[in-house]
């Protein structure tokens, strides 16, 4: 099935009161997404993988272990992230719903000790790549790091939220400080109504 | 007093290493633009290049490595140290090797006659080693280098590595003698290009030091 690229949930200045501006989202969307969206279209054309579904593809091209994952993987893995990532950000409210708070709790200690794991984990992937908070096939939600596309759809996992640490996410509002940049996320544009969604 | 406090610590560290410092600049911030404008070489140079320099001093005082070991030693053998040091290690030492290879335009050398033969021998021409180098570079996905090195039967080889991984770590797929490297960390050109890599590994040989490129290739070849 051909990549198309999504909408964004919001105009582009929507979060720019938030920390991430409207340059960034025209970049980020309009140019990076489309591109891993216009390159997966060029390299599925006529493979076996071109009338598969995206989670299919995903995990059907990753190959545990190499060195660097293929074309298409990287493609696609990075067309599903940033679909996932556009989707748990926002401009309307921000409390936290009760599900997810007990089941972060439960988890993690506390919500805040939640997002010290999460921060870290974005600060500690070296060079491009995500963090993300996901539930394991026993329902443990656990955070995460993954170097450059490989996501939780790699490992069974269930994403219920997920950052992108690659550089383009935060240079143009961030420059080299990506702590303040998942500081910043998870304060002020997580949408977590979307992510207790993916419960 | 004094004295007997500086004696204890000494006793205290027989180790007591030099930690490792940024280097300066070998021209000014501004001296690249507009291939590399000041913005982008005083973050780059003063915050990137200076947090690997501080994250490996800091690694090496956790007991990650021996201190007092050479930087050279550190990315010769980045395999059998912590992550820690493998990356900065290697942020350190790619950097440095960066500034060195760069001169603003008007400055920059010629290659050597034996350089440009070797490069066409190889290559077919120096425009179709720019181009492989160039697609080299753009098809790194993610963050990383790519190189121009001096192979283990003394041929040159474009290779490209990981993050801060080079081609004289053990870790590395093809190992060699880089003569050449360009960061394709995003950072590298995100303030001037933002998505563009292609257009700033093009752009890039025009600040490329040529004179300073030949001599490695001579010392490489044990000329």
């Amino acid at each position: 099935m051909a990549f198309t690229l999504p909408d964004l949930p919001y105009s582009h200045d929507a979060l720019a009161d938030l920390g991430m501006s409207r340059e960034t989202l025209e970049f980020h969307h309009d140019i990076h997404h489309k591109a891993y969206v216009d390159n997966g279209n060029k390299l599925i054309a006529g493979t076996e993988w071109e009338n598969k579904s995206l989670e299919e593809i995903v995990k059907g091209t990753y190959q545990p272990g190499a060195v660097a994952q293929n074309g298409i993987f990287n493609n696609a893995s990075q067309h599903w992230n940033h679909n996932l990532f556009w989707e748990v950000m926002g401009p309307g409210e921000k409390k936290i719903p009760g599900a997810l708070e007990s089941a972060l709790t439960e988890s993690f200690g506390s919500v805040d000790k939640f997002k010290e794991e999460f921060a870290a984990a974005g600060a500690g992937q070296f060079g491009s790549g995500w963090a993300w908070l996901v539930k394991d096939a026993s329902g443990a939600l656990k955070v995460t790091k993954t170097e450059n596309g490989v996501n939780p759809l790699c490992f069974d996992q269930t994403a219920l939220l997920g950052v992108d640490v690659w550089e383009h996410s935060y240079y143009i509002d961030f420059r080299n400080k990506r702590p303040a940049y998942l500081t910043n996320f998870l304060d002020k544009l997580v949408n977590w109504e979307a992510v207790a969604a993916k419960l | 007093m004094l004295r007997t406090a500086l004696a204890a610590s000494l006793f205290a560290f027989p180790a007591l290493a030099q930690d490792f410092t940024l280097p300066e600049l070998p021209y000014a911030a501004d001296a690249l633009d507009p291939v590399i404008n000041a913005q982008t070489m005083e973050l780059h140079h003063g915050k990137h290049h200076q947090t690997y320099v501080d994250n490996l001093n800091k690694a090496i005082a956790a007991g990650d490595a021996p201190a007092g070991t050479s930087l050279e030693d550190l990315v010769a053998g980045a395999g059998t140290f912590t992550p820690a040091i493998r990356n900065n290690a290697g942020g350190h030492w790619n950097h440095t090797f960066f500034w060195e290879s760069m001169a603003p335009a008007a400055e920059a050398g010629e290659m050597s006659p034996e350089l440009s033969e070797a490069i066409t021998a190889v290559f077919g021409s120096e425009d179709e080693f720019r181009a492989a180098f160039e697609k080299a570079g753009a098809d790194r996905f993610g963050s990383g280098w790519v190189w121009l090195i001096v192979n283990d039967e003394d041929q040159l080889e474009i290779t490209s590595t990981p993050n801060q991984d080079n081609p004289l770590m053990d870790v590395a797929e093809t190992q060699g003698t880089p003569l050449l490297g360009n960061d394709v960390w995003e950072h590298a050109y995100y303030l001037t290009y933002n998505n563009r890599r292609a257009e700033y590994l093009g752009k890039w040989w025009d600040i490329v030091d040529w004179t300073e490129i030949s001599e490695r290739y001579d010392q490489a070849i044990g000329q």
